[in-house]
């Protein structure tokens, strides 16, 4: 069979996924381009051309610069938090001890918990007047009264970290034990008979199987946290006073509740360039630290 | 095998009953809520275990009597299975031929890094044209637009997975087939696909587990009972002036029992998936 016939065969084989895709992603994209350069509203008016002008405003206003902060923040910790236990986890869970094999099936169940019922769980703990965590810190004397952790602005965006760190590090944690498992046991003995600490066998012989799986991980967990929306729009809706409002929260108010499309659109397209830029930048580690292994 | 010191061993313990407890904890305030009554929740200092087990909520959201929080709740079940099932399908029926030909086509396998690339896209660059698109189509509110929106998360993720699966299945047993005469429509039906049964399976469970997680699409293309998936009825009973936690918390439970059990089950493959990085978190 030539080699241009398997070729063609192949293409076409991909024209139903071809099509798919280009009808529900190809197409929206390019549609979002056009609308960023329009005054276009969601109902009603087609808009007109406007240049650079939602643009400008966009990243120009407050409100841009605010959500830019607060979505780093949230990324930056909680998928730092989420790493640290993940691997923590992941080599207490490499022990050996009783009840192992029950520990790591529980670990499933933080990530099958689907993230609305997550956020719902959470936002009924923390909850003013019922909620768990205030009857327990009362009742083991750590606060001397009710707070409202999600209607404060200093302890909204922190409680909602709590709440996402605990739904993922169980997924970093198993992708690090599953790691670890490759780690070849005569390898860890041999350190151990030439009188490796365990801070040196961990940094030394441990770490080069960890670092790849864990690094793709880093990966996922921070474009997923860049485009966090779920868990903070169950939870405070982008309040109290604007604290929580993240990027995804911000283009859907802009573009859906005033029903701004244009600069709505505009605005998708800054994050989308700079989740892009992260996946780029990534990228690049993921070869660099694949050559060097 | 290292020999491990008493206190060592006393620390692995500790630490593995606290991790347990940072898991467990929240899962069964969750459901202790939901059996517990509402007097129970709402009592201070709080009754962390029910007088009495109450299990109404659990009969009033899977009653189907007309215009009750069960008829309501029960309509949204079975919409995120309809959508969820319907996206699944589609997702897995256009993946199969693609991720075959790109498994088997090594020059046509860059397009298949641009299918994965979109998805890391954030959904909101996709959302208002799509909204618009529904609208157009009369397609906003209806299980089937929300199936085909699916497809941007579904379609990638299934090819992604699949191709994986199809390249652990030695070309060799394709091409002596070929060479006994056999079409490819033939060895595909006969061969490939039965060998890639599980593949398939699995990646049609994790499809569906994603479909019912979603929920930023849901959100902004369905709006009454026709389409509302369970999702956003959670959602809406979280932040409406709902005065019974314990029905919140039920409805938490309905909707996390069926994603628990399959994960559960299905523990194995979950993990390989996970570590082939092949996984939304």
């Amino acid at each position: 069979m030539s080699g241009t016939w398997i070729t063609t065969r192949a293409w076409l084989l991909m024209l139903p996924l071809l099509a798919v895709m280009i009808a529900v992603i190809g197409w929206p994209l390019v549609d979002t381009v056009r609308l960023s350069f329009t005054d276009a509203r969601l109902v009603g008016t087609e808009g007109t051309f406007v240049g650079f002008d939602n643009y400008a405003k966009m990243l120009g206003g407050s409100n841009f610069q605010r959500a830019f902060i607060t979505t780093t923040w949230f990324a930056v910790v909680s998928v730092t938090a989420e790493m640290v236990l993940g691997v923590l986890a992941a080599l207490l869970l490499n022990q050996q001890f009783r009840g192992r094999t029950a520990l790591r099936a529980l670990m499933i169940l933080p990530w099958a918990l689907p993230t609305v019922v997550n956020a719902t769980l959470w936002r009924l703990i923390y909850n003013p007047e019922y909620g768990a965590l205030n009857a327990a810190l009362l009742q083991l004397g750590l606060i001397d009264s009710y707070r409202s952790w999600l209607g404060e602005p200093g302890s909204a965006l922190a409680a909602l970290i709590v709440a996402d760190c605990w739904k993922n590090f169980p997924l970093v944690a198993l992708i690090a034990l599953a790691a670890l498992q490759a780690v070849p046991r005569d390898i860890t003995a041999a350190s151990l008979v030439d009188g490796a600490g365990p801070f040196n066998r961990f940094r030394y012989v441990i770490m080069p199987y960890l670092a790849g799986p864990l690094l793709v991980a880093l990966v996922l967990r921070t474009i997923e946290a860049f485009k966090v929306f779920d868990i903070i729009w169950v939870m405070t809706r982008g309040g109290p006073a604007n604290s929580t409002r993240t990027l995804s929260i911000l283009v859907y108010q802009e573009a859906f509740s005033f029903q701004r499309a244009g600069s709505g659109a505009s605005l998708a397209l800054i994050v989308t360039l700079l989740v892009t830029v992260l996946a780029v930048a990534y990228a690049a580690m993921v070869r660099k630290a694949a050559g060097a292994s | 095998m290292e020999r491990q010191s008493a206190v060592f061993t006393v620390f692995v313990y500790a630490a593995a009953l606290l991790l347990a407890a940072v898991i467990l904890a929240p899962i069964l305030w969750l459901f202790v809520m939901s059996i517990s009554s509402a007097a129970d929740l709402s009592t201070k200092p709080l009754n962390w275990w029910p007088e009495e087990i109450d299990l109404s909520r659990y009969r009033l959201l899977l009653s189907t009597i007309e215009n009750s929080a069960g008829a309501a709740f029960t309509a949204s079940l079975f919409n995120s299975l309809k959508v969820a099932g319907m996206a699944t399908l589609a997702a897995i029926a256009v993946a199969i031929p693609a991720a075959w030909a790109v498994s088997r086509t090594s020059n046509v396998s860059w397009s298949l890094y641009a299918v994965i690339a979109t998805y890391m896209l954030p959904p909101v660059a996709l959302a208002v044209p799509l909204y618009m698109g529904l609208a157009y189509l009369g397609l906003l509110n209806s299980v089937f637009g929300l199936a085909l929106v699916y497809l941007t998360i579904l379609a990638p993720f299934t090819t992604w997975l699949l191709k994986s699966g199809f390249d652990s299945i030695p070309k060799e047993i394709e091409s002596a087939a070929m060479i006994d005469g056999a079409r490819l429509d033939q060895i595909l039906r006969l061969i490939t696909l039965p060998l890639a049964a599980p593949v398939m399976a699995t990646s049609a469970l994790f499809a569906f587990l994603l479909a019912w997680d979603e929920f930023f699409y849901a959100l902004l293309f369905t709006s009454d009972l026709r389409a509302k998936t369970l999702t956003v009825a959670i959602s809406d009973l979280a932040g409406g002036r709902v005065s019974d936690y314990g029905l919140i918390a039920t409805a938490g439970v309905l909707a996390a029992l069926p994603p628990v059990l399959i994960g559960l089950v299905m523990q194995r493959a979950l993990i390989s998936g996970l570590t082939s990085g092949g996984v939304k978190g």
